[in-house]
């Protein structure tokens, strides 16, 4: 069996890993047009490059069906329990960084921190007979966050996207969400709590540690991990 | 006997002792509705506890204690006073420690009582002691209720006394607060900034979302009552200290206790009532000498207990889950009774982890 990789099957992450890898001298290519979902690496003898939804890597990387893959510390630490145990990070990219942080619209001016936010959820829930709401995709790291920081009295409303939306929607009073420049957030008249950093994320390349491997595929890792410079 | 089946033997026994004490056998549904859970203990239960779904009844979650629905069935037709016994699986979901069982059997014992709440107390921990007689396990115990009364007790705004009441259960939220409301740590700067801003509004922006104006404008004005409330008094954040060291022999306890409540009478009737109480138990044949009891046990991992409390531990595996728990909680009855409520007290044992005492297999 060889040693597969796993990547990101499409846009600027899969472009951005694809150029990480030809810098260090690993060619990764798509296998058949740019629509078929196969790849392959020339350079270097049994690499299998299996593309995934940088979503579906973590859950990939903790079953063992890759050895290697490459995507975000955020996707990793949300859907992994107890993940140093079964990933480990080879690399950090350089690319795909983005914060984890919680965001509350502009106009709550008594709101600053997350000291702030417990005492403005305690109000919410008196006045409005619900607990406040967070639009997250993020459940796992945002609930351990607010725990952490003794935020009681909210409620996480699942987003898969457009949760900078959901405050002016009113589906949501507050935000916890992926964000590079801040653009979308402030668009949306949305501020971040100054304590309010959850995660700084990058895309990473990491290796299962309780994948099996045949004597080829550890060659080949070390063959590219010598490459890599790894 | 396989194992599954011997733990239910286990089960099937402690039930019977506590069927024998008075309690009347109840059931309660595997699903139980997630909303009430999670409106009860937060949004935290979701890491604890396994929550599914359907289209039509949205999201259920797998019962993960029985208490909640022992109350609820109370509550509706039960006659007064009551004692219930209960047996069966509970669900916890674990995220950070595969060894920890997510599926155990529970076996409880439930007073609803409104006289003589020490009897009761001692009721419990006195049927939950037999019933693991001649295992190796240490108890403990304490009183959330101290703790409560002395807050209740402080000299200072009612908001800052509620602030701390919500946190009483957040040992390290709650030690913030006071840090923050005796003065021990600076106001942060943007809250110095937003009162002394001539127009808080200024960087507003539009109005978005469902917290209106008015409810930013209250909050604006509890932040400046707060700011003029002046500190707590150095004596009475060291009294609340006092009071959480403590960590003694139960009548040790009862002493170190009282002598604080003669600079803090607030105190004075909950501590009476954790007198009354270590007399009960020791009516009953509880060692109360050799008895632990800590004023902050219980309040980390055991949200809806606001009296007395209490826990029995594997002598030899302080890794171990606790073999047996339980607790007062008047305050959930009067949450989940619609302007009902009754006292109530109740415990229960782990069977699965009796027998591997019992057989020396932990």
């Amino acid at each position: 069996m060889s040693l597969k990789l796993g990547v990101p099957s499409k846009g600027r992450l899969m472009e951005k890993t694809f150029d990480w890898f030809a810098e260090r001298g690993v060619r990764l290519a798509l296998a058949g047009g740019e629509r078929e979902y196969a790849g392959r690496v020339d350079g270097i003898e049994g690499i299998e490059l299996v593309l995934l939804s940088a979503g579906e890597i973590p859950r990939e990387l903790a079953a063992g069906r890759i050895h290697l893959g490459v995507t975000g510390t955020d996707l990793i630490r949300e859907k992994l329990g107890q993940w140093e145990q079964r990933v480990e990070a080879l690399a950090e990219l350089g690319f795909g960084h983005a914060d984890l942080i919680i965001a509350v619209p502009q106009c709550w001016v008594d709101v600053d921190t997350m000291d702030d936010l417990d005492a403005a959820a305690a109000a919410f829930r008196a006045e409005h007979g619900f607990r406040l709401r967070i639009a997250t995709k993020y459940h796992r790291l945002v609930r351990e966050y607010l725990r952490d920081c003794g935020v009681a009295d909210y409620q996480l409303v699942d987003s898969q996207g457009a949760t900078e939306g959901t405050v002016k929607n009113e589906t949501a009073e507050a935000v916890a969400d992926i964000t590079s420049t801040g653009d979308t957030l402030r668009a949306n008249h949305l501020k971040i709590l100054s304590d309010g950093l959850i995660l700084r994320s990058s895309a990473t390349l990491y290796r299962a540690r309780n994948a099996e491997m045949t004597a080829e595929a550890r060659a080949a890792l070390a063959t590219l991990q010598a490459r890599l410079e790894l | 006997m396989s194992e599954g089946l011997a733990k239910r033997a286990e089960a099937a026994r402690v039930r019977a002792m506590f069927e024998a004490a008075g309690a009347l056998p109840v059931e309660a549904a595997v699903l139980q509705p997630a909303e009430l859970l999670l409106d009860l203990y937060g949004e935290d239960i979701r890491a604890r506890a396994y929550v599914t779904s359907d289209a039509l009844r949205g999201e259920q979650m797998l019962r993960p204690d029985f208490t909640v629905p022992v109350v609820q069935m109370h509550m509706q037709h039960g006659a007064e006073p009551a004692r219930y016994t209960y047996s069966g699986e509970v669900f916890r979901r674990q995220e950070d420690d595969a060894s920890r069982a997510n599926e155990y059997l529970q076996v409880g014992y439930e007073i609803f009582e409104r006289t003589a709440p020490h009897e009761a107390d001692a009721e419990v921990f006195a049927l939950i002691s037999s019933v693991l007689r001649g295992l190796p396990v240490r108890a403990a115990t304490g009183d959330i209720g101290i703790l409560m009364a002395a807050v209740d007790g402080l000299n200072t705004t009612e908001r800052r006394k509620a602030a701390l009441r919500r946190h009483i259960w957040r040992p390290r939220r709650f030690r913030a607060l006071i840090e923050r409301f005796s003065g021990r740590v600076d106001v942060p700067a943007s809250r110095v900034a937003l009162l002394a801003a001539q127009d808080a509004f200024a960087e507003a922006g539009p109005a978005i979302g469902l917290r209106a104006r008015r409810e930013v404008e209250a909050r604006i004005e509890a932040l400046r009552e707060d700011a003029a409330a002046g500190p707590l008094a150095p004596q009475d954040v060291e009294l609340l200290e006092a009071i959480l060291a403590v960590q003694e022999t139960l009548p040790n306890a009862v002493e170190q206790l009282s002598d604080i409540a003669v600079d803090l009478p607030a105190i004075a009737e909950a501590v009476e009532g954790l007198a009354k109480r270590t007399r009960a138990l020791a009516a009953r044949g509880v060692d109360v000498a050799q008895l632990a009891f800590e004023a902050s046990y219980g309040r980390a991992s055991m949200e809806y207990y606001d009296g007395f409390v209490f826990g029995f531990y594997a002598e030899a595996r302080a890794d171990l889950p606790p073999v047996a728990s339980g607790g007062r909680y008047d305050a959930l009855t009067r949450q989940l009774g619609q302007g009902a409520e009754i006292p109530a007290v109740g415990g229960v044992v782990r069977p699965g982890l009796m027998l591997g005492l019992k057989e020396g297999s932990l």
